[in-house]
């Protein structure tokens, strides 16, 4: 907890040195929203067949992933863990009094938090004030609110444990990039980020079942827009909290023999 | 004389840097409105240099060392003054002022890093449309006086620093240079490599009449190299003149180091330092304007017997120290 | 244009020293649009047309601006990672040689990988031709071409001025991410779906549309032109690089003037 506190604190403050940055941010995550409704405004003003996800819906499901992006993208790189990994210097990692994979954990955790912090509330005023059809719609009923918040931190846990699989899996190719990037355009498309899953035919949605990734994405803003109410709900919070506990529990064991490995070679 | 090679006239360069305070709340101010303060890093510099001199530029971080090597590279835009380096201002006329300088950086490379040493050097024909005949007869000349017949065709990547460091020299004379600029050139090299780096620069002077304008932090270097030393601190020219000259101007001292047998019981006569001294071995700082090396070596054997004695030089470093200090910076 | 092609040999062989991930980054660099393009074509599935354009209409204009993207990305790296090379302090060598910047900036990086996503978006541009009969001639296979070059140039130009915009800050890159990637993202569409001030930001200001919208109309029989303007138009896009390359002087300039 500690060192989730203070690497918060650090990204959050060096968040703010960049102030340039932090500007262009947020015009860029506008920009991109707009973008992207746009076109699925277009699609939507000459559908003959009422889609399964309203027009609003949409909208509220790509401001939502502009909103957090950073939280519930899969693959937020932090070159440092590559390198420690890369140059052998996991060793010194291994001295420290606590274990690795929480450490790690936190501070991915950490960063997502930090660098979602400084950019969501403007981006999130904006577009709560913009014309339709752009606006934001807000849930109707504050408990919707309540479960989309409850969804979300899930979803954050999740994905964090997921991209610590990435991590672990760096231990035996030993070349951050290659695989990593399939892994990851493959698992963004999975989670919903690239057409939200609702929008997909019957086939692919069923794939996208198979996989942790839709409860990272998709699953939240969905409680978000109310397309997911009463019963499913429940049932995709218990479906969270199982995939968390599997994807945890994998990437603790390959952790630990990963590292495992890395003592009997000597480092 | 001769017209010099290099010269510098009231050249001044400030910039402007953000200033930055700690804490959240200074962040988020800083979100709104930033300040700024003007740095002088060069104040009306002035000197000239004559062909085939080798001059160290020292000085302490942050002095406009740097700053001036820029410009006489024709890098940077001074805000006021002129440079004329044969015949032309370098940043008015950058390609063909740039064909006829070298440069090394100690700190960075300018070979590729993956690829065999002797590609880079093919790359950097192309770049300065070297022709091919006078290409291959100064790589040839170079692979002699470096010794580098061995790594030429190994990458980078596995070369030692030193290694390295002697295929930069190659790579920054491949196209004949007039004036080569050294930036600390020894940096981070072995006490073997900083001889073999110094002769081959010595060499390169002597031979082709170049000029070497050289930055340093490694005072070993000027004394091996150096005719002439300039010393700059907040920007201004604190010293320029030989290394006899530095050492008369600030060195008005000696260490006195003796062997000895007895005991010391005379009162220390003025102007004498004692700095160590043990059982049988004496060190002592002699200031030469008060009291001569012969009237102190008077005064220790009248009353201890002396079996050997050297006298020395106060070290340069410690000469810049007290230059340092002089000037405040 | 020699030093250039030695450049790029260089660059060729210290890419191939690691060829493991050199194949892996050029498949995940095939997937990544791949992706994208599946995306578009479950919501044809979906929707069945987009504002009178079908699916094969729509995925050629993806086609031309993926060429266009991942050619410029391979090509020109080295403005599009010029960040990169002012946080190293490099550019202070490249002013040290006796050769015009936009030479050394451009040779001073390339990125192969972008093959696998060069070859993902010929893949669909031949489907797309292939579905539309009206293109079977040389005269509009060469328009096309035309598009692709020229939309190469518009690329090579944004990356330009988001290199220009290091000599300032090399904070806020992330703003050229709105030319760059969020104008490849809208190109791959046509652009009459948009509003009208995005459609005209890109039509006037950065000419995405004429290599992409306005002639892809002219060659799918959308409107009447004749032949000779559907050709001449695309070059609007090469046009676009004068004022990149002269607000790019102005920055060399500023540099060597600040040495920020």
């Amino acid at each position: 907890m500690r060192t989730y506190t203070s690497v918060w604190r650090i990204r959050f403050l060096n968040g703010l040195q960049y102030r340039t940055a932090a500007y262009a941010g947020i015009a860029t995550q506008l920009f991109f929203g707009f973008i992207f409704i746009m076109i699925y405004v277009a699609f939507y003003n000459q559908a003959t067949v009422e889609p399964d996800l309203s027009l609003q819906q949409v909208v509220a499901y790509i401001w939502l992933q502009q909103i957090c992006l950073s939280l519930v993208m899969l693959w937020v790189r932090d070159p440092e863990i590559f390198e420690l990994i890369t140059s052998g210097n996991i060793a010194y990692e291994l001295c420290r009094p606590s274990s690795i994979y929480p450490f790690w954990y936190s501070k991915l955790l950490a960063q997502r938090v930090a660098n979602m912090t400084l950019r969501c509330v403007p981006v999130t005023i904006i577009v709560l004030l913009i014309p339709e059809p752009y606006r934001l719609t807000l849930p109707s009923h504050w408990i919707t609110f309540l479960a989309f918040i409850v969804t979300l931190l899930l979803a954050l846990l999740l994905v964090v444990a997921i991209s610590m699989l990435i991590y672990i899996s760096v231990f035996w190719t030993m070349s951050p990039t290659g695989s990593v990037l399939l892994f990851a355009v493959l698992g963004e498309f999975l989670a919903g980020l690239v057409i939200p899953i609702p929008l997909m035919p019957q086939w692919m949605q069923f794939i996208t079942y198979a996989f942790p990734f839709r409860w990272t994405v998709d699953f939240p803003f969905r409680v978000f827009n109310e397309h997911v109410q009463g019963s499913e709900l429940i049932i995709g919070i218990c479906n969270q909290l199982g995939w968390l506990f599997v994807v945890l529990a994998v990437g603790y064991w390959i952790m630990n023999k990963a590292v495992r490995a890395v003592v009997i070679q000597g480092g | 004389m001769d017209k010099p090679i290099i010269s510098l006239h009231g050249i001044s360069k400030s910039y402007q840097v953000a200033i930055r305070k700690g804490g959240l709340k200074e962040a988020f101010k800083a979100l709104i409105r930033r300040d700024y303060k003007v740095i002088e890093a060069l104040k009306d510099i002035s000197f000239q240099v004559q062909q085939g001199e080798i001059v160290g530029y020292i000085g302490p971080n942050g002095a406009g060392k740097s700053t001036t090597i820029k410009i006489m590279s024709g890098v940077l835009l001074p805000d006021s003054g002129s440079c004329s380096v044969m015949n032309m201002t370098p940043w008015l006329e950058r390609q063909k002022y740039v064909a006829r300088i070298g440069v090394v950086f100690g700190q960075r490379s300018q070979l590729w890093w993956d690829v065999p040493v002797i590609d880079s050097f093919q790359l950097l024909r192309d770049i300065y449309r070297i022709p091919e005949k006078q290409y291959i007869e100064t790589l040839e000349e170079l692979t002699t006086l470096l010794k580098l017949s061995d790594i030429l065709h190994t990458p980078v990547r596995q070369l030692s620093l030193g290694q390295r460091m002697r295929c930069e020299l190659a790579a920054s004379l491949l196209h004949k240079p007039s004036i080569l600029f050294l930036d600390e050139p020894t940096i981070g090299l072995d006490a073997d490599s900083k001889i073999a780096v110094r002769s081959i620069v010595k060499e390169i002077n002597e031979r082709y009449g170049v000029t070497v304008i050289l930055t340093t932090h490694d005072m070993n270097d000027i004394e091996a190299l150096a005719h002439r030393i300039m010393m700059i601190g907040k920007g201004t020219l604190l010293f320029d003149g030989t290394l006899t000259q530095l050492q008369q101007r600030y060195g008005t001292g000696k260490i006195v180091q003796v062997a000895y047998s007895g005991h010391l019981v005379d009162e220390i006569l003025p102007g004498i330092t004692l700095i160590e001294q043990s059982e049988e071995k004496l060190s002592l700082a002699v200031n030469t304007e008060l009291c001569t090396v012969p009237q102190c070596i008077q005064w220790l054997t009248a009353q201890i017997e002396v079996t050997d004695f050297t006298v020395q030089a106060i070290p340069i470093e410690e000469l810049i120290l007290s230059l340092y200090k002089e000037h405040a910076v | 244009m020699t030093l250039y092609y030695k450049y790029l040999i260089m660059h060729l062989r210290a890419q191939l020293q690691y060829k493991g991930s050199f194949l892996m980054l050029s498949i995940g660099q095939f997937f990544i649009p791949f992706t994208i393009f599946a995306g578009l074509y479950f919501m044809f599935e979906k929707f069945g047309t987009l504002q009178g354009w079908n699916f094969a209409e729509v995925a050629l204009c993806f086609a031309i601006i993926h060429q266009s993207f991942s050619l410029s990305e391979c090509f020109a790296r080295g403005f599009d990672s010029f960040s990169s090379l002012i946080i190293r302090g490099d550019f202070d060598r490249l002013l040290l040689r006796p050769r015009h910047t936009v030479l050394q900036v451009l040779g001073s990086a390339f990125e192969f990988t972008r093959i696998g996503r060069l070859l993902q978006s010929l893949i669909v541009l031949i489907y797309a031709i292939s579905q539309l009969p009206q293109l079977w001639q040389w005269q509009h296979i060469l328009i096309i071409l035309f598009m692709i070059v020229n939309g190469v140039c518009i690329f090579i130009g944004i990356f330009m001025l988001a290199a220009t915009l290091c000599f300032w800050t090399v904070q806020g890159l992330e703003i050229a991410n709105v030319f760059t990637d969020g104008g490849r993202e809208m190109a791959q569409y046509p652009l009459n779906i948009y509003e009208k001030w995005v459609m005209k930001l890109f039509t006037f200001i950065i000419p995405f549309g004429l290599v992409s919208y306005i002639p892809l109309q002219m060659i799918l029989d959308k409107m009447e032109a004749p032949l000779w303007q559907a050709m001449l138009i695309p070059f609007g896009g090469s046009l676009f690089l004068i004022p990149c390359y002269l607000i790019w002087q102005f920055g060399v300039k500023h540099y060597r003037s600040t040495g920020s």
